[in-house]
């Protein structure tokens, strides 16, 4: 195999293999006037490219930008795979395709912060149950992107029927440290990397609660309790302060020309995940359900000087939504799961609206192969509970919670999250209300790209696991 | 009745059941298949529904309460649940759901567990269930045991039919209870269904124990025979097509049998076998995964399928948070008539998909008679929703159970008021409510 691609890369030189090796990311570039870095930050980087899309201006449609606008009876012109323009009408370039959507919603492709497919994918079955390494409650040095397996059919429903474009694939929740997440857009490839997002910064998933200690404490051995949890998490952001300490000190060396080969430190993966945190490299989604627990994570944080980027799950955020504030920490829930759990117990259906109304910077998610189809629901659900409390907050500001605010939380808000000049073309056409039960998506691009069309069949992906099997292609 | 009150005169200022109410100006949903209705009428009395329609009568000295426009609906009827015998999942001592380590199957009767005050009973209840139909979980063998039909009111006596069927298990869930294939499964079911029809003719002497040259419990096989002699339904979960028509075949042996299918992800595949045994289904809605081997052809378009064919269908939740998210099944209907606007799916108009979650499943139980419907005689169960029952945007603003109404308080109500404002007080949270 290895010899016919490479004669094909030979005749097709000036095509597709021209393009390869991928350009690095941005993470792993050297910097003018800086030291070489000892070790590639970056070794499995995104393949990723965009699909050919035509200029394209949908007309007559209501717009939620995923920031909080909204403008009635609007338009949306994207080309070359970016948002070109949004406004109230937005006269057609030569050579656009303009889609007349009266009646009809256009807003930013949602955004899944917490999901797990390719590492739970679809079938259930251990062979393919990759999202744990329930081996040892520290880690970090795992990497989910090394468990995703992209024929997972539970893309295809995620962008089908959830209009999802992008989603964060985080390890389970079994650990306290359970490694690194990996940020992927929702465009089918044959490899992990063909779908990770260019550029977006790498994750840790922690967890607090009662997973690990139930994990580990069955089998006798630290943490059984919530105490041990935090002795565990703080002696080994103990550990990883030490070695970055040390490899503080032979960078400096290095930029100062004074280092010898025999002073680099030797590598640990574990903690070059935390080193990576502590620097404010990579983000913290943290599994935590009850209050008081992200309490003690928040003091944790300051403790060693890392930030929590979101609370997961965080089913009583509601009772601290002035704590996040205060600390600048999002929370990413669900609408009304309660209960399964100990620790879910306290679940209100107005999680969202009451973390909203104080202030703190919150976002709907799914955790789940099913959820992951109907994220829009899920927000209709809250938002309508929170106005029965008199907590009114317009339609088109609750898409904050399907868009930029998950953006902003994966560190991807540049690039991605609302219909801004510019940004990726990654957008949604709804049959109606995207807010209404009655509403599905009737168009998604992804980079300009129509990826999914519910007029097309053969705009309808079909992964490799699905060909040959009952119901291949079906509407599902 | 007696039950009702009594329960009503306790609670002093609730109407009692017997007073004959009229509800008038309703948007109104009478839950048999049929759309929804406005200026319709329903006449409650002695805790029945007497009358329902446009143009109906509002008898003298009823007390009226106007709708206002307003959808009136019958309560819902969770299909398949674990309502009322799971509080927390996770915690196993409050989970009544299954018995692993039981001797026994078939007996396990899960009306002696359910209670009427578990939370998720008054969580459910004030999203406007006010039915559902409750499994067991299976252990040892591929009989879980006996189910219930509940009510999700206030009052102390939930069960309304107890050991109204028996639930099995067949398919890859089954396979590996009944020691590690489909055959063995099958195997179990056929032994036990002999045993219990030679139980039933022979006794054979009290006591408990196993029966006489047999593998079955005396008390498993006693709870056998109202199966197999057709006095209850049997539910059975089970996904797979090829699955389905082996389950179906089982009344060629067994011909009392009634059989109900639960989950039946890939049944749309043999939905004319299914219409042709006359046997209901309990589908899982929006199940559209492969999420086993036994469920590659899932589709959402499933229960439309279905409905086409000719299939009684209602929605069940199965492996699906059944102990507590009934409520969902609102949701889950209304995905249903929203494929109706994707091309090349199957959905549901909204009446039928409405009766997918109050007369589908009373039929599918054979109660059809008595719950699931505002026609004259049911139970006078009856909800007054805010707006459309299946849009994510509503709920309800009053239950009746029986004709009695219905607190919509519950603990997660209390907390949300709790921490509508997240900071203390004067006093610490524990002291606000």
């Amino acid at each position: 195999m290895k010899t016919i691609w490479a004669t094909a890369c030979a005749v097709l030189a000036l095509t597709a293999c021209a393009q390869t090796p991928a350009p690095r990311s941005a993470s792993a570039t050297t910097p003018r006037g800086q030291a070489k870095p000892t070790f590639d930050r970056d070794p499995y980087p995104s393949t990723y490219r965009a699909y050919p899309g035509v200029p394209t201006l949908v007309t007559n449609v209501t717009v939620y930008d995923g920031e909080g606008g909204r403008i009635d009876d609007g338009s949306v012109l994207f080309a070359d795979g970016k948002v070109v323009e949004v406004g109230q009408t937005i006269a057609a370039p030569a050579g656009t395709t303009v889609i007349d959507g009266r009646g009809k919603w256009v807003t930013p492709g949602i955004i899944d912060i917490h999901s797990h497919l390719g590492d739970y994918p679809s079938p259930s079955v251990q062979a393919l149950s990759d999202g744990n390494e329930a081996t040892g409650p520290v880690r970090a040095e795992v990497w989910a992107e090394h468990s995703v397996w992209p024929q997972d059919p539970g893309f295809s429903r995620a962008l089908a029927n959830g209009g999802v474009t992008t989603l964060q694939i985080l390890p389970g929740s079994a650990n306290l440290f359970g490694g690194r997440g990996v940020t992927l857009k929702n465009v089918y490839a044959r490899t992990a990397q063909g779908m990770k997002f260019p550029g977006a910064p790498y994750s840790l998933k922690m967890a607090c609660g009662e997973n690990p200690k139930r994990v580990y404490g069955s089998k006798g051995q630290l943490p059984q309790t919530r105490m041990g949890n935090m002795a565990l998490d703080r002696q080994t952001w103990i550990d990883a302060t030490e070695y970055k300490r040390k490899w503080d000190a032979y960078e400096k060396k290095v930029q100062d020309g004074t280092a010898k080969s025999a002073d680099q430190p030797g590598r640990n993966l574990r903690n070059e995940t935390l080193m990576g945190v502590l620097n404010g490299e990579i983000t913290v989604q943290n599994h935590c359900y009850r209050a008081d627990e992200m309490a003690q994570v928040i003091d944790m944080a300051k403790e060693f000087g890392y930030k929590v980027t979101a609370f997961h799950h965080a089913v009583e955020a509601y009772k601290i939504g002035d704590l996040l504030k205060a600390n600048g920490i999002c929370a990413a829930v669900w609408a009304d799961w309660y209960g399964f759990k100990m620790e879910g117990y306290d679940a209100v259906n107005e999680n969202l609206p009451l973390l909203q109304k104080a202030g703190a910077c919150a976002m709907i998610h799914s955790d789940d192969p099913n959820g992951i189809q109907r994220l829009n629901q899920e927000v209709a659900k809250t938002l309508a509970d929170g106005r029965r409390m008199g907590i009114v907050i317009p339609d088109e500001v609750a898409w904050t919670w399907l868009a930029i605010n998950p953006a902003k939380a994966m560190g991807i808000a540049d690039r991605t999250g609302s219909l801004k000049p510019g940004k990726m073309a990654d957008v949604v056409l709804w049959n109606g209300n995207p807010l209404s039960v009655y509403t599905r998506p009737e168009k998604v691009w992804i980079d300009g790209a129509l990826l999914y069309d519910a007029n097309d069949p053969r705009r309808r992906p079909v992964s490799d696991f699905e060909l040959g099997q009952p119901g291949e292609g079906d509407v599902k | 009745m007696k039950r009702l009150a009594i329960i009503a005169a306790l609670l002093g200022a609730t109407p009692l059941a017997a007073q004959t109410v009229a509800i008038t100006n309703a948007k109104l949903v009478v839950g048999d298949g049929s759309g929804p209705v406005d200026g319709g009428t329903v006449v409650i009395s002695g805790g029945r529904v007497t009358a329902a329609g446009r143009g109906v009568a509002v008898p003298g000295g009823a007390r009226v309460i106007d709708a206002q426009g307003r959808w009136v609906s019958p309560g819902l009827v969770a299909g398949f649940s674990r309502l009322g015998i799971v509080e927390v999942d996770g915690v196993r001592e409050t989970n009544d759901a299954g018995a692993d380590k039981s001797d026994f199957s078939a007996a396990l009767d899960v009306s002696l567990a359910v209670n009427p005050r578990e939370t998720p009973i008054a969580i459910n209840r004030a999203e406007g269930v006010t039915r559902a139909v409750v499994a067991p979980d299976t252990g040892k063998t591929i009989f879980a045991g006996q189910g219930a039909v509940i009510d999700l009111g206030t009052d102390a006596n939930a069960v309304m039919r107890p050991r109204a069927f028996q639930f099995v298990e067949f398919g890859e869930g089954a396979a590996a209870t009944a020691g590690g294939s489909r055959p063995a499964a099958f195997a179990m079911f056929r032994n036990a269904l002999l045993e219990a029809r030679g139980y039933a003719r022979a006794p054979g002497p009290g006591g408990g124990g196993r029966i006489t040259d047999g593998m079955l419990t005396k008390l498993d096989a006693a709870a056998l025979v109202p199966m197999v002699e057709g006095r209850v339904p049997m539910l059975v979960h089970v996904e797979r097509a090829s699955d389905i028509v082996q389950v179906l075949d089982l009344v060629r042996e067994f011909p009392a049998l009634k059989l109900v299918l639960v989950g039946a992800s890939e049944a749309w595949m043999v939905a004319p076998q299914i219409v042709a045994a006359r046997v209901p289904v309990l589908a899982s809605a929006l199940a559209d995964l492969p999420a086993s081997f036994e469920a590659l052809a899932a589709t959402q378009s499933n229960i439309g399928r279905l409905q086409a064919a000719g299939v009684t269908v209602g929605i069940g939740m199965i492996n699906d948070d059944e102990a507590r998210q009934a409520r969902l099944i609102k949701q889950y209907a209304g995905n249903l008539v929203a494929l109706t606007r994707v091309p090349g799916a199957t959905g549901l108009d909204w009446g039928r998909a409405f009766a997918t979650i109050s007369s589908g499943p009373a039929a599918a139980l054979g109660l059809d008679g008595e719950i699931g419907s505002l026609r004259p005689g049911r139970r006078a169960d009856v909800v007054i929703w805010d707006g459309d029952p299946l849009e994510l945007s509503s709920a309800p603003v009053t239950v009746m159970i029986d004709g009695v109404e219905q607190s919509l308080v519950n603990r997660q109500t209390k907390l949300r008021d709790r921490y509508a404002v997240p900071q203390e007080g004067v006093l610490p949270k524990a002291y606000e409510r």
